[in-house]
C-alpha cells in the first residue's frame, strides 16, 4: 500500500474510459456481495406486512432467545480467541525467538497453514473419534488413568467441548499471524537492553510486549471474528443444540424456527455488524504495529 | 560450558509449548485413522474400501472437484485483468478494490448464502412490467451452480486477489506491457501470453487455496441444495460411523497436499483461513 502512494508513473489525468477496465470486478462484487448483504440490510427493517419498523433490531436486544444466542457466540468467540491467542502465542514463540532447531519453524508453519484450514465437518468427526464417549483419549484416560472425563461433567457436546474444538483452527491462525511480528523484534533491541543492564524480564515487559502487544491483541481480535462466524463445526458436532448466532440463521434459513423473518435479516445484519467492528479492530492495531515491526 | 549453563540454555519452555502444540494436532488426527481402521481387524481398510465403492462419494466428490475448477477458472478470468489494470492505469482504485476484497471476512459464508437465496429466489422482471425475464436462480441446476461458483469466489476472493497482487508486485508489468505493446500485442495477447505466465506460481498457490476452500465447504452448497461433497460427508456422518472418519482423513490429506505445494511454491507465504 505504501507503493501505491509513492507510486508516481507516466500517466495523464484518468479519463472515465479507464475506469471501464474495472467494470467487471465492480459489477461482480455488486452482484453477488453488496447487494445480498444490502437486501438483509433492507429486510430487516421490514415488517410482515411489508412496512417499515425498527421492530426488529429492537427484538435482537430484548428477544431471550436471539439475545442468548448472541451471548453464546460471543463467549466462545472470546474464550477460543484468548485461549487460541496466548497458546499460538506461546508456540510461535518457541519456534521464532524461543531457541528451538530452525527447522522446526518450517514445520509448525506447515501444520499451522493445513488445520486452520482443516476445519467444518471432518474436523467435528475427528474429535468425537478423540475425545467423544467411545474416542480414543477418554478410552485411554478411562483404562490406563481410571478417569471418567464424561462422569466428571465434560462432554464433547457443551460448550467446552466446543471451544476445544475452536481451538483447533484458532491457535494456528495465531501462529500464522504473530511468527512474522515476533521476527520483527530486532536483535539490536535486546542488546541494546542488556548493554543497559536489563535481565529478560525486564526486557520482555518494557521492550518486546509494548511492541507486541498491539499486534496480539490484533490477532485475537481475528481470531475471535473468525470463531464468530463459524457454522459448519458446530452444526456437524452439535446437530444444531448449541443456539450460536450462525446456527439461528441456518435455521432461519433451513425452515421457519422463527415466526418474523424480518427477525432472522436483523440477526444477520447484528453479525455482520459484530465482525466489521472486530475487524475494524484489527486493522487499526495492526497500522499501530507496524510502525515498529517492519 | 558448565552443566548449569547447558540447562539454562535448554529452552525447556519452547519445547514445552511446541510438544504440547503438536500433540493437540496430531492426536485427533491419530484417533481418526485409528478409528477408521478398527472397524474390521481383519479388513482394516474396510471403511475406505466402503467410502470408496459408493457411488454418491464419486459423484459428490467429483463435482466438488468441478466447482472447485470451474470457481479458480472464473476467478483468474476476473481477479488477473481487474489487479493488473489497477497496478498499470487506475491505482486510484486501489483502495476500493482492496476493501470489497476483503468484505468476506466481514460477511461469514452463512450470510452470504442467506441474502443470496434471498435476491435470486425471486424472478427477475423486466421493471415495471410482470414481464419475466429470467426464471430464479435457485430453481434451475444451471441457475444454482452459477450462484455457488459465485459464492465460492466472493469466499476465495481474499486470498485469490491477494496472491495475484503480490505475484504483479514482483514483475515490472509496466515494462513489459510498453514492449509488447510496441510490438503490437493487443490487451488479450498481453494478459494471457505476458502477464499470466509471469505470475504463474502466484496464480498456483492463489488456486490451491481456493480448492483447499471450495472442496468440503458445506454452507454454501447445503443451504443452495447442491449434491456437494461437503454435505455428503456431513450426511454420511449422521448415519455412519466409520466411514465419515475415513473420508475425513482422506479430505485432511487433501488439504495437507494443498498446503504442502503452497509452501512450496510460495516458500511459506501462503496462508488462509478456510469455511468452519
Amino acid at each position: 500500500m505504501a507503493q501505491a502512494s509513492t507510486f508516481k508513473g507516466p500517466r495523464s489525468a484518468t479519463s472515465w474510459k479507464t475506469w471501464l477496465g474495472v467494470v467487471p470486478f465492480f459489477l461482480f462484487a455488486i452482484l453477488f456481495l453488496l447487494l445480498p448483504s444490502f437486501r438483509l440490510l433492507t429486510a430487516s427493517f421490514s415488517a410482515p406486512d411489508g412496512s417499515f419498523t425498527f421492530d426488529n433490531i429492537r427484538q435482537l436486544f430484548t428477544e431471550p432467545l436471539i439475545v442468548n444466542s448472541y451471548r453464546l457466540s460471543i463467549q466462545i468467540s472470546a474464550v477460543t480467541a484468548l485461549g487460541g491467542g496466548i497458546f499460538g502465542f506461546l508456540l510461535a514463540y518457541s519456534v521464532t525467538v524461543g531457541g528451538l532447531p530452525k527447522p522446526l519453524r518450517s514445520v509448525l508453519i506447515t501444520f499451522s497453514g493445513v488445520a486452520s484450514n482443516f476445519a467444518g465437518v471432518p474436523l467435528a468427526f475427528a474429535f468425537v473419534a478423540t475425545l467423544g464417549r467411545q474416542g480414543f483419549i477418554t478410552a485411554i484416560l478411562k483404562n490406563v488413568f481410571n478417569m471418567d472425563v464424561y462422569a466428571s461433567g465434560f462432554n464433547l457436546y457443551s460448550f467446552a467441548g466446543l471451544s476445544l474444538v475452536y481451538m483447533y483452527f484458532q491457535f494456528p491462525l495465531m501462529v500464522l499471524i504473530m511468527a512474522p511480528a515476533l521476527d520483527g523484534l530486532k536483535k539490536e533491541w535486546r542488546e541494546a537492553a542488556e548493554n543497559l543492564g536489563a535481565n529478560t524480564t525486564q526486557y520482555w515487559l518494557r521492550v518486546a510486549m509494548p511492541v507486541l502487544l498491539p499486534s496480539i491483541l490484533g490477532s485475537m481480535i481475528l481470531l475471535f471474528g473468525n470463531a464468530f462466524g463459524a457454522y459448519a463445526t458446530a452444526y456437524a458436532l452439535t446437530g444444531g443444540r448449541i443456539g450460536l448466532v450462525t446456527i439461528q440463521i441456518g435455521a432461519q434459513i433451513r425452515g421457519d424456527v422463527l415466526y418474523n423473518p424480518g427477525l432472522g435479516y436483523a440477526m444477520a445484519v447484528g453479525m455482520v455488524f459484530i465482525m466489521a467492528v472486530s475487524l475494524t479492530g484489527y486493522s487499526l492495531l495492526q497500522a499501530r504495529t507496524e510502525r515498529w515491526l517492519k | 560450558m558448565s552443566f548449569l549453563s547447558r540447562i539454562r540454555r535448554f529452552p525447556f519452555w519452547g519445547w514445552f509449548w511446541f510438544i504440547l502444540g503438536a500433540l493437540y494436532f496430531i492426536l485427533p488426527l491419530y484417533a481418526t485413522v485409528a478409528f477408521s481402521l478398527s472397524w474390521d481387524p481383519a479388513d482394516p481398510f474396510k471403511a475406505y474400501e466402503r467410502s470408496f465403492g459408493d457411488r454418491r462419494f464419486w459423484d459428490s466428490f467429483l463435482l466438488s472437484n468441478t466447482l472447485a475448477l470451474a470457481t479458480i477458472f472464473a476467478s483468474i478470468v476476473l481477479v488477473v485483468p481487474t489487479a493488473y489494470w489497477i497496478r498499470l492505469k487506475l491505482p486510484q482504485a486501489r483502495r476500493i478494490v482492496e476493501f470489497l476484497t476483503l468484505m468476506p471476512f466481514v460477511v461469514p459464508a452463512i450470510i452470504l448464502v442467506f441474502g443470496m437465496i434471498r435476491i435470486y429466489s425471486t424472478p427477475f422482471t423486466i421493471p415495471f412490467t410482470d414481464i419475466v425475464f429470467m426464471r430464479p436462480l435457485t430453481q434451475f441446476k444451471l441457475g444454482t451452480n452459477i450462484l455457488i461458483v459465485a459464492g465460492y469466489m466472493v469466499l476465495s476472493m481474499p486470498y485469490m486477489y491477494r496472491s495475484v497482487d503480490t505475484g504483479m508486485r514482483t514483475v515490472d508489468i509496466r515494462t513489459l506491457t510498453e514492449a509488447a505493446q510496441s510490438l503490437g500485442a493487443n490487451w488479450f495477447t498481453i494478459i494471457t501470453r505476458i502477464i499470466l505466465p509471469n505470475i504463474r506460481s502466484a496464480l498456483l498457490s492463489g488456486a490451491l487455496l481456493t480448492f483447499a476452500i471450495v472442496v468440503g465447504e458445506v454452507v454454501l452448497a447445503s443451504f443452495l441444495g447442491v449434491q456437494a461433497f461437503g454435505p455428503y460427508l456431513f450426511l454420511l456422518g449422521q448415519h455412519r460411523a466409520y466411514e465419515p472418519a475415513a473420508l475425513s482423513f482422506v479430505s485432511f490429506l487433501l488439504t495437507w497436499v494443498a498446503m504442502g505445494l503452497i509452501q512450496l511454491i510460495t516458500g511459506g507465504q501462503g496462508q488462509a483461513a478456510g469455511g468452519h
